[in-house]
């Protein structure tokens, strides 16, 4: 069974997904590294390797969690599933 | 969490002994302009004489104060360098001339030094070029040496990242430097920028107070650089194009993951300024520098790195004239798009078939047998990116 996405951290709301070409329904396998812990989740959109992929809904607003650290805020409401990137999230800094 | 290391033959590596003390892993004759001006002197002996290296660069002419000082502190700690046999050094006049020649002699390795004015690009490039000819013969003597970690400098700075080099490529660095420290190596990281969003994470991996403030002052005083010049929020260039084509879409996270290459618990012992040697002996050091990637280890190298760890996530192709540059990555794509730019590729932590000790320890054996001799990939290709920080303009 191939991981089609890792998750730093066990309280991280974003996985980044490594494998080339997922698409929309796909049902995907992710990896928990910090707790070595397999998850399930459905694409939303096609995601390309290396981006990130919601793993809940996400509220406008809110603090993206990565690396189990603050790494931005969303602009727009992000179901579980979705790509994740400039068009939905933006930095906190400068 | 990275083990301790098991062999302690492999903790050798065949270098030159230079004059000081200090090894290096290579060993070039450079022929070295003080200023823009004397760039086609400098790469005509490079002509006449082969083997030996001119490193043309754009700058040396009406700065002043603290961008003065970087500039003469680059230039003599290149020709400084362990990695470098001899120096030529070439300017338009002779006092700056002199002054780096004098600061490269105290490490007592030949170099000698030409001026232009009264004399003319061409008998200058004559008598510069019998010189370089007399410190390549004699060079090309020279024989490496068995030496121990502790002999050894390494830098690192990753480039063209992206999400795969926070999951893999960086926390390779990361997992070599947790297992190197421990046996007295000399390491460096910096990217002052790049650590935004991850300052106190940073800062919680000092190994002192001192070093902890000197690393605050150091990073609030690049976010003021920042507040200073910018136009926008900085999103064209933090992350950058690259970045951001890789899945990375805040410095935040961008920050993370560049951090990931200073392990999981070394502590940084000092803070460095650009291109400053580390004073404090062997351990883990903080360098102020850009996170342009030829700037940051053009730096490194002239504060007497002599061998680099690069990861990259999108492919990065740097390289530099002193210092060879391994490159690493976790990107399935780029490790097959670009693979004559890979000296290691570390995608398999990524399917789960490689773990990160095992990435690791091969990037350890990598760099011994680059240290030994072995060519990295931008050596092979040319790659020799020799880029000046400037702090401000000239007057």
């Amino acid at each position: 069974m191939p991981t089609h996405f890792i998750v730093h951290d066990k309280a991280d709301t974003v996985g980044v997904v490594v494998v080339e070409d997922v698409k929309p329904s796909q049902p995907l396998t992710g990896w928990i590294m910090e707790t070595d812990e397999t998850i399930h989740l459905t694409a939303l959109d096609p995601v390309p390797l290396g981006h990130k992929i919601a793993l809940r809904d996400i509220k406008q607003g809110d603090t993206v969690l990565k690396y189990g650290h603050d790494v931005g805020h969303t602009v727009a409401n992000i179901p579980k599933g979705r790509h994740v990137h400039v068009h939905n999230m933006k930095t906190k800094r400068w | 969490m990275a083990r301790a290391l098991s062999s302690k033959s492999r903790l050798e590596f065949m270098g030159y002994r230079r004059e000081n003390g200090r090894v290096g892993v290579r060993n070039h004759v450079i022929i070295l302009p003080l200023d823009d001006l004397s760039n086609a002197a400098a790469e005509a002996v490079a002509n006449n004489i082969k083997g030996t290296l001119a490193l043309p660069h754009a700058y040396g002419r009406l700065q002043f104060g603290e961008d003065l000082d970087l500039h003469f502190r680059t230039l003599i700690g290149t020709g400084a360098n362990p990695n470098v046999a001899a120096c030529v050094v070439i300017g338009i006049e002779p006092g700056w001339t002199g002054r780096v020649v004098q600061g490269i002699a105290k490490t007592g390795k030949p170099v000698a030094g030409f001026a232009i004015e009264e004399n003319g690009d061409i008998n200058t490039i004559a008598a510069a070029s019998r010189k370089a000819m007399e410190f390549l013969r004699d060079a090309s003597e020279k024989q490496r040496e068995r030496c121990s970690l502790e002999e050894l400098f390494i830098s690192t700075k990753c480039g063209e990242s992206d999400t795969t080099s926070g999951l893999a490529s960086c926390p390779t660095v990361g997992n070599l430097i947790d297992k190197i420290d421990p046996e007295g190596a000399t390491t460096c990281f910096g990217e002052t920028t790049e650590i935004t969003g991850a300052e106190q994470v940073c800062v919680s991996r000092a190994a002192s107070k001192e070093a902890a403030d000197k690393f605050m002052k150091t990073f609030m005083a690049y976010q003021d650089v920042i507040e200073r010049h910018k136009t926008s929020d900085l999103s064209e260039s933090q992350p950058t194009k690259g970045n951001i084509a890789g899945g990375l879409t805040t410095i935040e996270e961008k920050a993370f993951g560049n951090l990931a290459k200073i392990g999981k618990k070394t502590k940084f012992i000092d803070v460095l300024k650009p291109a400053e040697a580390p004073g404090k002996g062997a351990g883990l050091y903080f360098m102020d520098t850009s996170s342009a990637a030829a700037e940051c280890v053009t730096l490194q190298a002239a504060a007497g790195f002599v061998v680099h760890l690069f990861p990259t996530g999108q492919g990065n192709v740097i390289g530099n004239p002193i210092e060879p540059v391994i490159k690493l990555t976790a990107n399935p794509k780029t490790a097959r798009t670009m693979s004559e730019h890979i000296d290691l590729d570390v995608s398999g932590i990524l399917r789960r078939e490689m773990t990160l000790d095992e990435a690791g320890d091969r990037l350890i054996d990598v760099m011994i047998r680059t240290c030994n001799g072995r060519l990295t990939c931008a050596e092979a290709l040319g790659h020799r990116e020799f880029v000046m920080t400037k702090l401000y303009q000239s007057a």
